[in-house]
């Protein structure tokens, strides 16, 4: 519809404008009372009225993205694509980590922020690694996010990267009041940022703190935007609403590895199409013994944990 | 339409009623419009900055807003307590407590759809969860159900209060046969507000603290000792003030009723505490952490126990001054009881809800949680607004229910209404 700055607010009719039609001016003054509510004047009446992601026609998709598009030029300066890549066909997307390999450096951690466009101030960070004692092995109740040593591993520790564990029957999807989450095809769960209501319900349901909330206005500087994005991934999000880790469905989705595959320094982590018989991820679950974290949820995720040495 | 008419007639005269009024009323509706102020300043702040000005975080996502939410549900539900024996029982001196009782769960409603919507991160998008023009996902979501039981619920009793008060207007008795079924329905109705609210948390597998059998029932119990505390208070305030008739018997009967509830009450928790400690799984952390507090890396967390203990030995000392005769119809020992029981299930179902259900986090991490300032004022500001509604209704119902106002009479007499006897309605 447009490829200009998002539209402004009209509280007023002018003689020019778009008053006209009766229903303009009421979708005006809804968005109107809408930018009341939240305090800030930057609600456009298209971006109030816009429907959920999976209602919308593909021309609908179309101007949704070239708003955001220019949105996005105009608070960073730079161009942001924005892509809406749908699930490939016959790809059903695996990840296992092995834990005697892992040695806790975060790297994965960094390069997730990086590439996700996570605020930096606050920090949100969609991979916590945990520190656990090799004497209790994996215990909840006895880790440590806050590791801090000059070095790793730590002797007598082990480390355990938690994220978003993709699960088949996820529950954040369930408890969502308004369907702002859902699983695609691939297996990914993804949020829709536009229409989450941020009410964190699916935040208390993740039995992984997988999710994560805008507390505040993302702070994300133009020179740490990636500008490679895609609507249900990594495009920069607005705040209040909750994000959360979608296997770097940018990349994945264009055969790319994940950002936290790809750093990883001691080929803890590996990634594939679990319905591809010879792909990495289905060797891993051919030839090693996984486990699931928390199985006994029957949350059933796409995410395995194994020992691998 | 004759009806419609009166009905207009109706709406501008409790207009007139609540807008006049004697010094102290000004004075106790200006104050509240205070507290509400600074709320709303508040919540401004917080819609400008985010909820970044709470302290809830990631790990403790939810706070201080919800638990006041899960606690006014119950406030909301507690009304049929006095609509059972009132209409089923037929028992007389009760009744015209009732409609004072919905008007408490129209109020209680009010702040729980305010305590939710300043709890929202995008409160610009309400209406995407608004039943056919957003996308509510029934039935699969339980906070779907909640949008849906509670405004039905507000509905319901704001229409017959409305029906009521409306026919006392028009001087002519209520239609019972219209009446009655509402208010029978109200009663599964108020069971199932406070049951949906249970489900909310305890259909959460990822959060053991909540995903227990008895919640529900623990709520219901819990919500029929303090929602008629703070009727019984009420009553006695009315009864002092305003030519309410309320007989020594009626409120001495809710007293009765109550004692059986807090008995109740206090046999589930201890219940779900042998449960959870006998057993000494580790999903006893988060029992341990509201009774005893939790030590880690030599650090004590314990920000919950003194409120704990507290909920739990006010509540114990309540029902023994319920159920004892003599301190149940002593004034005294009886508003202690309310105070007491009313502090032990805000508590309880607030904050000793909430906090420990989410602590220690999904990983093991504690996060200590306190309400911020803005918190605190925003829900003060909530609070202060239930109160003005509240305060406005009786302004106008009570002269109704006396019978001093009404189509025909009371105008311009206000503030020296005629002598009436009880009302009949």
């Amino acid at each position: 519809m447009t490829d200009q700055l998002p539209m402004p607010l009209q509280t007023g009719c002018e003689p020019s404008s778009s008053c006209d039609s009766r229903r303009e001016f009421l979708g005006t003054a809804v968005a109107a009372v809408a930018m009341a509510l939240t305090g800030c004047g930057k609600l456009s009446k298209e971006e109030f009225l816009q429907h959920n992601f999976r209602e919308l026609s593909k021309d609908e998709v179309q101007t949704i993205i070239a708003r955001l598009e220019s949105e996005y030029k105009a608070k960073y300066g730079k161009t942001v694509k924005v892509g809406t890549e749908p699930a490939m066909p016959g790809v059903i997307f695996g990840y296992a980590l092995d834990l005697s390999r892992c040695i806790g450096c975060r790297r994965c951690v960094h390069a997730c922020v990086k590439e996700n466009n996570q605020s930096r101030n606050p920090e949100i960070q969609w991979i916590r690694v945990l520190e656990m004692d090799k004497e209790e092995g994996v215990n909840l109740q006895h880790a440590d996010q806050y590791y801090d040593p000059a070095e790793v591993p730590r002797e007598g520790h082990f480390y355990m990267p938690v994220q978003c564990q993709q699960c088949k029957k996820p529950p954040c999807v369930k408890v969502c009041p308004v369907g702002a989450t859902w699983r695609e095809k691939d297996g990914i769960v993804v949020v829709d940022y536009n229409w989450c209501i941020g009410c964190r319900y699916c935040m208390a349901a993740c039995p992984y703190g997988a999710r994560h909330f805008n507390w505040g206005e993302p702070g994300l500087t133009p020179a740490e935007v990636n500008p490679d994005t895609h609507y249900l991934g990594n495009r920069p999000r607005p705040k209040g609403v909750v994000e959360k880790c979608t296997f770097c469905v940018q990349r994945t989705r264009k055969g790319l590895y994940p950002a936290c595959v790809e750093i990883c320094p001691t080929g803890s982590r590996k990634f594939g199409n679990l319905l591809d018989a010879k792909s990495e991820i289905r060797q891993v679950l051919e030839h090693k013994r996984v486990f699931k974290l928390k199985e006994d949820l029957n949350t059933q995720p796409n995410f395995f944990y194994f020992y691998g040495v | 339409m004759d009806i419609l008419r009166n009905f207009k007639q109706f709406i501008v005269d409790t207009l007139g009623l609540m807008l006049q009024g004697g010094k102290l009323y000004y004075a106790w509706v200006a104050f509240l419009l205070l507290l509400i102020g600074v709320g709303g300043f508040a919540y401004a702040n917080q819609l400008n900055h985010g909820l970044i000005v709470t302290n809830m975080r990631d790990q403790v996502s939810w706070g201080f807003y919800i638990g006041n939410f899960t606690f006014l549900v119950g406030v909301a539900a507690a009304s049929i307590m006095l609509v059972i024996p009132a209409y089923i029982y037929d028992w007389g001196p009760i009744k015209e407590v009732t409609i004072l009782g919905e008007m408490l769960a129209i109020t209680a409603l009010i702040m729980c759809l305010g305590f939710v919507l300043v709890d929202i991160g995008r409160p610009d998008r309400f209406w995407h969860i608004m039943p056919l023009v957003g996308r509510l996902n029934w039935p699969d979501s339980l906070l779907a159900w909640d949008v849906i039981v509670l405004n039905l619920y507000l509905l319901l009793n704001w229409f017959v209060v409305t029906y009521l008060l409306f026919s006392s207007y028009l001087e002519k008795h209520y239609k019972k046969a219209l009446v009655l079924p509402l208010v029978l329905l109200s009663i599964p109705m108020a069971v199932s507000i406070h049951t949906v609210t249970a489900y909310l948390y305890n259909g959460l597998a990822a959060r053991p603290y909540w995903n227990s059998a008895i919640l529900a029932p623990r709520f219901l119990a819990s919500a029929f000792c303090s929602g008629p505390a703070v009727l019984l208070i009420l009553l006695q305030v009315l009864r002092k003030t305003t030519k309410l008739h309320i007989t020594n018997e009626a409120i001495f009967k809710i007293a009765e009723l109550m004692a059986y509830t807090m008995g109740f009450n206090l046999f589930l928790t201890a219940a779900e505490a042998f449960k959870e400690i006998y057993s000494g799984t580790e999903h006893m952390v988060y029992f341990q952490y509201l009774l005893f507090g939790i030590e880690r890396n030599g650090v004590h967390y314990n920000t919950l126990v003194p409120y704990a203990w507290a909920s739990i030995i006010t509540g114990f000392i309540a029902f023994l001054l319920f159920l004892i005769p003599r301190t149940r119809t002593n004034w005294i020992t009886l508003n202690l009881g309310c105070v007491l029981i009313y502090s032990s299930v805000y508590i309880e179902k607030g904050m000793g809800l909430i906090i420990p259900g989410l602590t220690p986090d999904a990983l093991g991490e504690i996060f200590v949680y306190r309400p911020s300032f803005t918190e605190i004022a925003v829900a003060a500001g909530i609070f202060s607004l239930g109160a003005l509604v509240f305060t406005v209704m009786l302004k106008a119902a009570v002269p109704m229910m006396l019978g001093e106002f009404t189509i025909s009479k009371g105008r311009r007499a206000v503030d020296a209404p005629p002598e009436a006897g009880p009302i009949e309605a």
